[in-house]
C-alpha cells in the first residue's frame, strides 16, 4: 500500500497551469486524512524557476524531471518520467488537473501501473483514511461516488472547483532532480499554434459571459467582448453560434464543448437547451439575459433578466465599470 | 491498411436521468441507447481511410444486448466486420477493464489504426482511448480534429486549451476524435439492409483469455453511489425596468452572491 498524494503539476512554455496548483491544494487539504506526504512532480525543459509557486501550495517536495526530452509534449515521454516519480514516491494516491493534457496522459500512466483512475472529480469524501472521489456523469445529470480497491489509483480534478491554497511563510521544501529513461517516443508535438483570441482560458476562467443566438450576429460579439472585459472574463457560446460560424470551437461550452464551473456565468441570448446545460450547471452563480421568460435557461439561472440582449448588456457593462470604480 | 473502430452504445443524450433502485446506474428501462456521439467521428474517419487505401474496417464493442443496435449501424455506415464483446463477467465494467478486454481483442489483429471517441457520453471518463493505445504498446493522439497518414507516418492535430498541437509520429497508433474531425454519414438504406444480414462475431471473457478476471471483487475501482445532482436552489427573476434590473444585479453579485 502507497502512501501521501503525488501530484502532477502541468505546465506549457513554463507556465504553470492554475489548476495543478489547485490540486496541489487539495491534496494538501485531504493529506491530513490520508496520512504520508504531498509530493509534486514538474516536467518540461527549463522550468527549475517554477518551483517556488509550487512550494508555495506546501509540498514536502518537488520532483523535477528538466530536460530536452520534455520539451515538447509526447505522451510517451511524460509518462516515462511520470512513472519515474510514482516509483520514487510510492504514493497511495496520483492527482492531476483534468485538462487536455491530463486526458491524454494520466490513464496512460494509470495503466502502466495497473491501477483505476476516476476522472473530472468535483468533490472526494474522506472515509476511514481513505478518499472517494465523486464525478459529474451522464453530463452533470447524475454524480457517481467511487471506491477504490488497491494501493494506488489516480485522480483527475475538475479546473475551479478546488480553491487554491497558498502557505504564507516560506517553509523549506527539497528539490529533486528526477530522471527517467526516454527510450520509446514513437510520436511528438511537432508544432503548437496558438488559437486567436481568448485572453483566459475557458476551462479555467472564474467568469464566463457566453452568447448565443440571441445576438443576431458575429458582429455583435463586440458587445459580449465589452462586457469580458470589465469582469475579466473568458467569452464563451453555444453550440448554435458555432456551427453558425459566429465563433470559433473552442468557445462553445456544453456536451459537445467545455465542461466549465466558475464562479459567475452570464448566459446572454442563450435558450439553454440540455446539452448546453451540460456544460455549465456546475457554475456557482448563473445569470441568464434572454428576452422570452419562458426560456428554459431560467429555471437554472440564479438571477434572471427578461429583457433584450442589446438593451440589458451595454447598461450591464456601465453599471460593472462603475462599480470597479469605486 | 487495417483499421479498427471502438464505438460504445450509450444512452440517448436527450435521455431523462432516473436512478435505479440499487443506486449502482440509471434506470435503464425505455431508455434509447444510440452510438457515442463521438464515436461517429471515429466511424467516419475510418472510413475515409478504408475508402483512400482500400483497407479493411473491424468495430468492436463491449457490453450487453444493446451493442448490437450499435454495431448494426456501424456495419450500415461501411464499416466491414463487428465483434461484439459480451459476457456476464463484463457487466458495468470500468474503464481499465475495459481496455484490457478491447486490448485482448485488438492485439493480434494486425491493426495499423486504432480510433476511438474521446468519451463516451454518459460514463464520461476520457480514459479509454490512452489506457488502451498503453496496454497495446502502441502511441496516441487524444482528441484530435485532423489527421494525415502517409505510408506509416501521421501528423495530427489535437485541441488543447487555446491552441492546437501538431502531433506527429508511426504507425501503428491509436487516435481519439474530438468534435470537428469530419462531418460523419449517415447510413444509407442499402447500408442498412445489408447490415441486417451481416454476422457480428461474439467474444465472451473466456475466448479473450480473460476468464475470471473482472470479477465482482476483484475489480479494483466500483461505484458505491449513483445519485441525482443537487437541485439548484430556485433562482431569482429580478423585476423594474432596465436600469433597476441592472443596479439590482450588481449589488446581488457582489453583496449576495459575492462572485465580483
Ligand atoms: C448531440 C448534441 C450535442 C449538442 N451539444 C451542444 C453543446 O455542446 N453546446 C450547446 O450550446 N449546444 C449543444 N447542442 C445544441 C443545443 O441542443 C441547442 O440547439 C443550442 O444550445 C441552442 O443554442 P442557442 O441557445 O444559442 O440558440 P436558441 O436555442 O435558438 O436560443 C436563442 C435564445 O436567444 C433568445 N433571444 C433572441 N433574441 C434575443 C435578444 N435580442 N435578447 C435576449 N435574448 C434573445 C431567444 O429567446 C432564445 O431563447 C447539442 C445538440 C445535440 C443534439
Ligand atoms: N464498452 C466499450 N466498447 C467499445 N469501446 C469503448 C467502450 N467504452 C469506451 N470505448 C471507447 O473509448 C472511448 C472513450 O470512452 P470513455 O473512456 O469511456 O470516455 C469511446 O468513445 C470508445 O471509442
Amino acid at each position: 500500500m502507497g502512501e501521501g498524494i503525488l501530484v502532477f503539476i502541468e505546465q506549457r512554455n513554463g507556465q504553470l497551469r492554475k489548476a495543478s496548483l489547485e490540486a496541489l491544494s487539495e491534496a494538501h487539504r485531504q493529506s491530513a486524512a490520508v496520512g504520508g506526504q504531498v509530493v509534486a512532480v514538474l516536467i518540461g525543459e527549463n522550468i527549475k524557476s517554477q518551483t517556488p509557486a509550487i512550494v508555495k501550495c506546501n509540498p514536502s517536495k518537488v520532483f523535477v524531471a528538466d530536460g530536452a526530452a520534455y520539451g515538447a509534449y509526447s505522451t510517451e515521454a511524460y509518462a516515462a518520467a511520470l512513472t519515474e516519480a510514482i516509483k520514487k514516491a510510492n504514493p497511495k494516491y496520483v492527482f492531476s488537473a483534468n485538462t487536455a493534457m491530463a486526458k491524454d496522459l494520466i490513464p496512460r500512466v494509470a495503466a502502466r501501473l495497473d491501477a483505476p483512475c476516476i476522472s473530472d472529480v468535483v468533490e472526494f469524501v474522506v472515509e476511514g483514511g481513505n478518499l472517494l472521489p465523486k464525478k459529474p456523469q451522464y453530463s452533470g445529470k447524475a454524480y457517481g461516488l467511487y471506491e477504490f480497491n488497491n494501493p494506488i489509483a489516480f485522480c483527475t480534478l475538475r479546473p475551479n472547483v478546488f480553491s487554491l491554497y497558498q502557505s504564507s511563510n516560506n517553509h523549506d521544501c527539497p528539490i529533486e532532480d528526477l530522471s527517467a529513461n526516454v527510450d520509446k517516443v514513437r510520436a511528438k508535438v511537432a508544432e503548437t499554434h496558438a488559437s486567436a483570441g481568448q485572453k483566459v482560458e475557458l476551462s479555467e476562467a472564474s467568469v464566463i459571459v457566453s452568447g448565443g443566438r440571441g445576438i443576431k450576429g458575429p458582429e455583435n460579439w463586440p458587445l459580449l467582448e465589452g462586457l469580458c472585459e470589465v469582469l475579466g472574463a473568458a467569452l464563451g457560446a453555444s453550440r448554435a453560434v458555432v456551427d453558425a460560424g459566429w465563433i470559433d470551437h473552442q468557445h462553445q461550452v456544453g456536451q459537445t464543448g467545455k465542461t466549465v464551473s466558475p464562479q459567475l456565468y452570464i448566459a446572454c441570448g442563450i435558450s439553454g437547451a440540455i446539452q448546453h446545460l451540460a456544460g455549465m450547471s456546475s457554475s456557482k452563480v448563473i445569470v441568464a439575459i434572454n428576452k422570452d421568460p419562458e426560456a428554459p435557461i431560467f429555471k437554472h439561472a440564479t438571477y434572471g433578466i427578461v429583457g433584450d440582449v442589446f438593451e440589458v448588456v451595454p447598461k450591464l457593462t456601465e453599471e460593472l465599470r462603475k462599480a470597479a470604480n469605486n | 491498411m487495417k483499421i479498427a473502430v471502438c464505438v460504445k452504445s450509450v444512452p440517448d443524450t436527450e435521455t431523462k436521468i432516473a436512478i435505479a433502485a440499487d443506486k449502482s446506474n440509471i434506470d435503464q428501462s425505455g431508455v434509447k441507447f444510440i452510438t457515442s456521439p463521438y464515436d461517429e467521428f471515429a466511424i467516419e474517419e475510418a472510413l475515409r481511410l478504408k475508402e483512400k487505401t482500400n483497407g479493411e474496417t473491424t468495430a468492436f464493442s463491449l457490453g450487453g444486448n444493446e451493442v448490437t443496435d450499435v454495431l448494426r449501424d456501424s456495419l450500415a455506415r461501411g464499416i466491414d466486420n463487428a465483434v461484439h464483446l459480451k459476457d456476464d463477467e463484463f457487466e458495468s465494467l470500468d474503464p481499465l477493464s475495459t481496455a484490457k478486454a478491447l486490448a485482448a481483442a485488438i492485439k493480434d489483429g494486425g491493426f495499423d489504426i486504432v480510433f476511438c471517441g474521446q468519451q463516451g457520453v454518459g460514463g464520461d471518463n476520457n480514459m479509454v482511448p490512452s489506457m488502451l493505445a498503453e496496454l497495446l504498446d502502441i502511441p496516441q493522439v487524444t482528441l484530435i480534429v485532423k489527421l494525415e497518414v502517409e505510408g506509416n507516418k501521421f501528423k495530427a492535430e489535437r485541441e488543447i486549451e487555446g491552441a492546437h498541437e501538431i502531433v506527429e509520429g508511426s504507425l501503428p497508433a491509436l487516435f481519439s476524435a474530438q468534435k470537428g474531425l469530419n462531418e460523419p454519414r449517415y447510413p444509407s438504406i442499402k447500408g442498412v439492409m445489408a447490415a441486417r444480414r451481416k454476422e457480428i462475431a461474439v467474444k465472451d471473457a473466456a475466448a479473450l483469455g480473460l476468464k475470471g478476471q473482472f470479477e465482482k471483487a476483484n475489480r479494483k475501482v466500483r461505484i458505491k453511489e449513483l445519485a441525482l445532482p443537487p437541485v439548484r436552489p430556485q433562482g431569482r427573476r429580478l423585476e423594474g425596468d432596465v436600469d433597476t434590473q441592472v443596479k439590482q444585479l450588481v449589488q446581488l453579485l457582489r453583496m449576495e452572491a459575492r462572485v465580483i
